[in-house]
């Protein structure tokens, strides 16, 4: 707005000079009206494919919880099915994604397939954080039927840490095994928490996380299957740590800062 | 309208005083345009927002205490910076603002540099000098360097990290595709210190191709080399039905034998699948080869090619020279030498050529080629730059093939070619460019690649850290890469480790792979008798891998002449073996050492020294510790394992010396069934 103000204050002082005589003043306003249009352009979107169905609900199939780094796309495609009122997948249902400035999406909208589905790719946008996108579409009486799905943009930082989560804590910490890594979890006799298991560690502050990953399980009476990593990591790689931890917790760790939706 | 003109006129400027007073009030007006153009600036107007934000928040006064209002300014001479971003972005260096949903209030996220240190646009780009929005990040007539989307951020580390970092997965992976997938074959890229960045696959020669290949598998591979192996990085070359003809005319033609490279075996190729599924198995072909499975999903490695349709390719008397001896067809292939015997090549072989895609070659009816047609191979073989890649005798690589990409990020925008409804911006020209390099023109050489888009993103973000900055860096800020070993192992055994293709996994005093443990030290940890065994019979030390050592078929004196050169020459001089012998440690010592195992350090959480009660899954099994390592390689890698293997999982317990003599008289007790294991066999 106050792009155009200048012009505005031009005007009105003109306009006072020129008394009663609205020439000028109209002269001048008109040319800021059309530098004011010519500027604001709106992006051309193309039109919304006619959908030929509507469901009564929207699910997700697979895509949510996802992390990647700021402004990357998310490693796997976001797909979300339609289905009726009896569950059964909706054919050529429209559906629309939407999320916070910044998020794109590949397409942003689409008929469902034969089997109900809309798949689309997902960058997230340029902050850390937990991003809300919304998937949406009509059902027969045209009211909008949203599902919300999260993921989650890690910044420098939390990329740093989860580089060290895969060096040194995933092989404990995560439950499952994949076919380059398989999990020791099974074999503790003292289960670790998994990074995501927010409501434990939420309630477990910064600094004793740092005491916990310095001194090992024991500094605060934990297990002594926990070793200490104070001389193998610096500081700063446990604060990278602990912001990669608290990004992924879930349910969300409010240090994580605020959660980006449709506005 | 005329007549109303004509008395506006003769109203304002009628009488001289008139005129006089309507000319002194606009001056008098246009005197006012930069005070009002200053109180309106919308920098003005961002930290009024920020003062009115801060206000109603509990630490109000340190953000207020902190805030500094006016132009704010960071300038360094000797990068060329002038930023003004923080007069707008007036939160970045408050740390209690991360839940300020967005810029310009909202805390810079922690990286590791100071804004004073390098500015802003050092990493964001944009144009530091403007105070407006629109002319800080986006592009005007007059500043044509828009802020860098998000996604390509590393980028700017790229500027004066020359290696690759911990936080820069995108970086590190667009850099080595560059010189992975080929790109640097054609394009040149001088790097900042001089050098220029080298390929890292290696196309095969062309030379021969008649011996491995028939021209109906070469003509379907150029017009569609994924339609054989969907991993491959060979581009698509969009080749006419013709031109593919007469290009895999020329190559054949061109194709002379060389000696040695088929073999005819004693045995015949069998066609025991077991037994051959269980050879390639145990030879762990699938450390490097992928074949994709009945559910359509890769398996294997990518360092070797695709073995899906392997059989539809090869001609099996080729295969068998390969199999017996890679090394005779390519000497510097990165597949060892197994010493396979007659009866293995053919098992394996059978295996392999068994492996075949009927469809593949279906609809491929080549006519025998005329003279006309090799020639005109022979041209577009040229033409196509397929030699900056391949050797193919009788034709030179090719210089400056293709346009240098040193300075890639910094091309400005007017020099380029946008596609319609693309962006004008550099960042989306090289994505897209990656993307379909034939779509900008025709007659345009590029050949279509497979990258993913995250690929390209990469790819992107590595070619935007070739720019000028990072070319005319002050030399105390560049950060070098650590430069690239080309240690070679001398004498019989260096011989015989190159044909083992020991560095294809193994890394040596910085030069080699990095899918097996570093053997910079190993002459100090292991002990001799070990090794020997270990040669004969790899067995598993880490429970958990799923690449292991294969089994070579190596003779007494080859297992001696490798054992020997890696028991002398990779000793680590802190290692004194005396230090810790391998036996005579009192019992009080040895109890004490399992104590500090089970209880102080619980070791047993990641490693195995009681296969009944422990179940740690991630160190190697430590029951026979005391047969395999040295004494003073266990103590000193108690003390510091990062030391010893940099990167090493094991954490460093900053062990007192009493706690490490312990637990190494403990584990060296450890001798567990090893010897008796070895005196079965």
């Amino acid at each position: 707005m106050t792009r155009y103000s200048l012009t505005h204050v031009g005007t009105a002082a003109l306009g006072c000079l020129a008394e009663r005589t609205s020439a000028i003043a109209l002269a001048v306003a008109v040319l800021a009206t059309l530098l004011a249009t010519s500027c604001s352009r709106k992006p051309e979107s193309a039109p919304l494919p006619k959908p030929t169905a509507f469901g009564a609900a929207i699910i997700e199939s697979s895509g949510g919880k996802q992390t990647a780094q700021t402004g990357s796309l998310l490693p796997q495609p976001v797909v979300v099915q339609v289905n009726d009122e009896q569950g059964t997948a909706v054919t050529g249902a429209l559906v629309e994604f939407a999320a916070a400035p910044g998020v794109t999406f590949d397409p942003t909208n689409g008929l469902t397939d034969s089997s109900g589905q809309v798949t689309t790719n997902i960058s997230l946008g340029g902050m850390a954080g937990r991003y809300q996108l919304t998937a949406s579409t009509l059902d027969k009486s045209h009211k909008n039927v949203e599902l919300k799905i999260e993921e989650i943009a890690l910044g420098y930082q939390q990329t740093l840490g989860r580089h060290l989560n895969d060096q040194y804590c995933e092989r404990c910490h995560n439950p499952e095994s994949t076919v380059q890594r398989v999990s020791n979890f099974d074999n503790l006799d003292v289960k670790p928490h998994p990074f995501t298991e927010g409501d434990t560690l939420n309630k477990i502050s910064d600094a004793d996380l740092t005491a916990i990953i310095s001194h090992g399980g024991p500094a605060l009476n934990k297990s002594a299957l926990m070793p200490a990593w104070g001389n193998t990591l610096s500081k700063s790689d446990i604060q990278a740590l602990i912001s990669y931890i608290r990004a992924i917790s879930d349910p969300p760790s409010r240090s994580a800062g605020p959660v980006y939706a449709k506005n | 309208m005329n007549d109303k003109l004509t008395s506006l006129w003769q109203r304002l400027f009628g009488d001289s005083v008139r005129a006089f007073g309507v000319v002194s009030l606009i001056f008098l007006a246009s005197l006012a345009i930069a005070p009002a153009k200053n109180f309106f600036s919308e920098w003005r107007h961002y930290q009024h927002g920020y003062l009115k934000m801060v206000r109603n928040r509990s630490d109000a006064n340190t953000l207020q205490r902190h805030f500094q209002g006016g132009i704010q300014q960071v300038w360094l001479p000797e990068l060329g910076v002038v930023d003004r971003c923080t007069s707008c972005h007036v939160g970045l260096k408050e740390a209690s603002l991360t839940d300020v949903p967005t810029q310009p209030f909202r805390t810079h996220p922690a990286i590791p540099h100071k804004i004073e240190q390098f500015g802003c646009t050092v990493c964001h780009r944009g144009q530091g000098a403007a105070t407006t929005l629109t002319e800080a990040h986006n592009s005007t007539l007059a500043w044509e360097q828009p802020i860098l989307p998000a996604k390509y951020i590393e980028s700017a580390c790229g500027q004066c990290h020359r290696g690759s970092l911990p936080g820069t997965p995108q970086l590190n992976q667009g850099r080595n595709l560059l010189s992975r997938d080929g790109c640097v074959h054609c394009h040149t890229v001088k790097l900042p210190d001089g050098t220029i960045m080298k390929a890292t696959d290696d196309p095969p020669s062309l030379s021969h191709i008649a011996d491995k290949t028939s021209r109906e598998w070469v003509y379907a591979w150029l017009k569609d080399p994924q339609a054989y192996a969907s991993t491959s990085t060979m581009p698509n070359f969009k080749l006419s039905d013709d031109d593919a003809r007469d290009m895999s005319a020329f190559l054949i033609a061109n194709s002379t034998p060389l000696a040695g490279d088929t073999a005819t075996l004693t045995a015949k190729a069998s066609s025991d699948p077991a037994a051959g599924a269980s050879l390639y198995g145990e030879s762990f072909c699938a450390s490097c080869h992928a074949v994709q499975n009945a559910a359509g999903n890769m398996v294997g490695g990518d360092v070797g090619p695709e073995l899906t349709r392997v059989g539809s390719k090869v001609k099996p008397e080729w295969l068998q020279a390969w199999l017996r001896n890679p090394r005779t067809y390519d000497p510097g292939t990165a597949m060892p030498h197994y010493r396979l015997n007659d009866g293995q090549v053919a098992t394996l072989s059978g295996f392999l050529l068994a492996k075949a895609d009927s469809d593949l070659l279906a609809n491929v009816h080549l006519e025998a080629a005329t003279p006309e047609q090799i020639t005109h191979g022979k041209r577009l073989v040229s033409d196509y730059g397929c030699a900056s890649c391949h050797e193919i005798a009788g034709i030179k690589k090719p210089e400056n093939f293709a346009p240098e990409l040193s300075r890639i990020g910094s091309k400005p925008v007017t020099q380029l070619v946008f596609l319609p409804g693309m962006q004008h911006t550099l960042p989306d020209y090289i994505a897209t460019k990656i993307k379909q390099p034939r779509s900008f023109g025709q007659g345009l050489k590029m050949p279509q690649y497979t990258f993913t888009p995250a690929q390209i993103d990469s790819l992107t973000t590595a070619l935007l850290a070739l720019n000028d900055r990072s070319n005319t860096l002050p030399a105390s800020l560049a950060v070098g890469a650590t430069p690239e070993s080309d240690y070679q192992p001398a004498g019989k055994a260096g011989k015989l480790m190159t044909d083992l293709a020991c560095f294809s996994c193994h890394r040596i005093n910085g030069h080699g792979g990095d899918m097996a443990p570093d053997l910079t030290w190993e002459g100090s940890s292991v002990q001799r008798e070990w090794l020997v065994q270990f040669f004969k019979n790899p067995g598993t030390l880490r429970p958990s891998l799923i690449r292991r050592m294969p089994r070579f078929n190596l003779t007494d004196g080859e297992v001696n002449e490798l054992t020997d050169y890696i028991m002398t020459v990779y000793q680590n001089p802190v290692i004194d073996r005396e230090s810790m012998p391998l036996s005579g440690y009192s019992q009080g010592q040895v109890e004490l050492g399992k104590q500090l195992f089970y209880g102080k350090y619980s070791c047993q959480g990641c490693h195995i020294v009681d296969t009944k009660t422990d179940k740690g899954y991630i160190g190697p099994t430590l029951t026979h510790v005391g047969s395999r390592l040295s004494g003073a390689w266990v103590y000193q890698w108690m003390k510091n394992p990062q030391a010893l293997r940099p990167g090493t999982a094991e954490p460093n317990r900053a062990m007192s010396d009493e706690d490490a003599r312990a637990l190494t008289a403990f584990l060296i007790s450890q001798k567990g069934a090893a010897a008796k294991e070895v005196a079965k066999k």
